[in-house]
């Protein structure tokens, strides 16, 4: 349950940026570290003002390194963190996610996503990190990444990235396409009782007895917070479960494996997808972000036509609704792919349901696809 | 006669299950550590308050060997960590120990930013004028025509007077001493321990395996003499003014002791005037 008093129940017209600000404080943030970056600005704005409100800290940082390194520092005080930014800024927070990754700090990190690469384009709106949100740090690890595609969804998402996050002890990703970010819509902010708040695992022990990385039956190690008493020490190296460096071969071995595992072995608690007509469907798009809301029209139309076309909208990106794919491929004469970018998720749908041809319908620059592209292309695969 | 192993007076404060540490023989990060946790003990410190966060490198590992919640953050990441430690649990004391190319170099906008926020943390940075873990390399305080391995002709470039950085960033106390001013030094910390603000603290450290090597200046020992002999203690100076020329010229002493409004009461504050009750 969501504190009370710091909650806005009620309706609203926001735009996207707002509602991840109004989320992360209903899940209990308590801590922002950014700069400044079109289209994620909004976010630091209303942080900024909310916080203190709320008996909160805002720091504007000198970078986005150091936003990020102090996420993670806020994290182990205990207290639940959040950093967003845009393409530019996320490319300098990647070592630092690793750190988080590694010494398994919750915490959420926000992109809304312009146009890219480099400095690209500021003000417009892409999905061109869904790669980066996964692979962007160095080395061998899995994160949660999800993606709204309504103001509204953005809100709940953001919560939701807290809970998983909290609950994994991962960095959390929350990747909003830069429009959504922008855009005002109908929010509608639940009573604090309605919303569903997780916090990690303390430590049953007593500091004596503490081993800060021992992990449970389920893979996860309780946390103590700094100021505990517990007085332990973390690492970006690799470590044993005591948090002490370690360079064995059978050490790096057991953490690196536990850290993917804690994820892997529980897609399909995490995995959340949306399925428009599906049951039936012959021909699939599968969508995610402000795209999909486009490919609902798309299929729709399509089924008045009497085409069987449906719609899978990934609200997980990662871990990857591989399975929910290859189970639906058995069905499927044709899948088309929408992305704001020139091929990122298009490549795991494909490994997902081979030999099933794919279409892939990229956008760049801004717009995304016209329902009347999305239903062409479906026109296009019946014949 | 029967020999009775005694135990090190200040091992409630350490790691003991680490030692052997990392560092080599005659390096001055020893001495360093050793005035850290005396000025814990001589002040009593309250352990459960203490959270000590370095960088990478030599002087980074040296968080590992206190006894109290501690962080081995990235390179040149302690700082920004520390600051989010302290803004988001106000009750503990962040300390930051760490190396003259973490902070400097790869850290250096984390730590004037850190400074002129004036947050309350005690920043205590071993400067060995070069990179020493990985091998001897020209680094931000190298002076200039010292031989490294990436200056093999001289370095080219001038270095930075790291207490003057840190003053005219905003720090609000200053102070440097070599790990031969063992008493004074573990003073000097126990000042910026106890100190509400932004505290530096620079302590000139012997490389001799790396940086003595390269640039011929003996072993651990000769460069302790050598700092005996070229140092002079000038309290209450600018450190604009104070001198950093190893083998001609080092100044220490306490140079800045000042107050300002600092961070995160500042933001309690903030917290206070507009949080709902």
């Amino acid at each position: 349950m969501a504190e009370k008093r710091t909650v806005f129940t009620g309706m609203h017209f926001v735009n996207g940026d707002v509602a991840c600000a109004e989320g992360a404080i209903a899940a209990g943030c308590r801590f922002f570290a950014g700069y400044p970056i079109t289209p994620a600005t909004e976010i630091a704005e209303r942080m900024a003002l909310r916080l203190p409100q709320v008996g909160g800290a805002f720091i504007q940082f000198e970078d986005e390194l150091g936003s990020m390194a102090a996420v993670v520092g806020a994290s182990y005080s205990g207290v639940k963190a959040m950093t967003a930014t845009s393409g530019p800024g996320f490319s300098l927070m990647m070592e630092n996610i690793g750190l988080a990754v590694m010494t398994e700090a919750p915490c959420v990190v926000v992109d809304v996503m312009r146009g890219s690469p480099s400095t690209g384009q500021p003000t417009k709106a892409g999905q061109g990190e869904m790669m980066q949100c996964r692979w962007g740090s160095h080395g061998d690890y899995e994160i949660i990444s999800l993606v709204p595609s309504s103001v509204q969804e953005v809100f709940d998402l953001t919560v939701e990235a807290f809970n998983l996050a909290e609950q994994y002890r991962i960095p959390a990703f929350v990747m909003i396409d830069g429009i959504l970010g922008h855009m005002y819509e109908r929010l509608v902010i639940p009573e604090p009782d309605e919303i569903r708040i997780v916090n990690r695992k303390k430590p049953s022990r007593p500091p004596e007895k503490y081993i800060p990385f021992e992990a449970e039956e389920d893979l996860i190690p309780p946390m103590a917070s700094f100021g505990d008493g517990y007085h332990f020490y973390a690492t970006g190296l690799t470590h044993d479960e005591r948090g002490y460096p370690d360079m064995s071969i059978e050490v790096q071995d057991k953490l690196i494996r536990r850290l993917s595992d804690k994820i892997r072995s529980n897609e399909d608690k995490i995995i959340k997808v949306e399925e428009l007509g599906v049951e039936d469907a012959e021909i699939l798009v599968v969508a995610y972000g402000l795209p999909s809301r486009s490919a609902i029209r798309a299929v729709k139309l399509a089924r008045e036509e009497g085409i069987k076309a449906g719609l899978l909208r990934l609200i997980t990106i990662w871990p990857f609704p591989t399975r929910v794919l290859e189970r639906l491929s058995e069905q499927l004469k044709a899948v088309i792919v929408l992305e704001m970018n020139y091929g990122q998720l298009v490549r795991e749908v494909e490994r997902a349901v081979k030999p099933t041809p794919v279409t892939f319908l990229p956008k760049l620059g801004e717009e995304p696809h016209k329902p009347d592209e999305i239903l062409s292309s479906i026109m296009r695969c019946r014949r | 006669m029967s020999i009775v192993a005694q135990e090190h007076p200040l091992t409630e404060y350490l790691r003991t299950d680490r030692v052997p540490h990392i560092w080599c023989e005659g390096c001055g990060l020893g001495i360093l550590l050793n005035s850290f946790v005396q000025a814990l003990k001589d002040l009593d410190f309250d352990l459960d308050r203490l959270v000590v966060v370095s960088g990478i490198g030599c002087a980074g590992r040296a968080s590992g060997y206190i006894k109290s919640d501690a962080f081995h953050t990235t390179h040149g990441r302690a700082i920004p960590f520390a600051t989010g430690v302290k803004v988001a649990n106000p009750e503990l004391k962040a300390v930051v120990i760490s190396g003259d190319g973490d902070l400097f170099a790869i850290g250096g906008n984390h730590l004037i930013h850190a400074a002129r926020r004036n947050i309350d943390m005690l920043v205590i940075c071993s400067n060995n004028f070069n990179y020493g873990m990985t091998g001897g390399q020209v680094g931000p305080s190298t002076p200039t025509g010292a031989r490294t391995m990436t200056s093999p002709y001289g370095n080219i470039e001038h270095p930075f007077n790291l207490s003057a950085l840190a003053a005219c960033s905003g720090a609000t106390y200053v102070s440097r001493w070599t790990v031969l001013h063992v008493r004074r030094l573990t003073e000097s910390i126990k000042r910026g321990l106890q100190k509400k603000g932004f505290s530096f603290i620079e302590v000139i450290a012997p490389c001799p395996i790396v940086y003595g090597r390269y640039n011929r200046l003996g072993d651990g020992l000769d460069m302790m003499k050598e700092m005996q002999a070229h140092t002079i203690i000038k309290h209450g100076i600018y450190p604009t003014e104070a001198t950093i020329e190893p083998g001609k010229e080092i100044v220490i002493g306490e140079f800045i002791d000042i107050e300002k409004p600092e961070y995160s009461d500042t933001i309690q504050a903030l917290i206070e005037k507009y949080g709902s009750k």
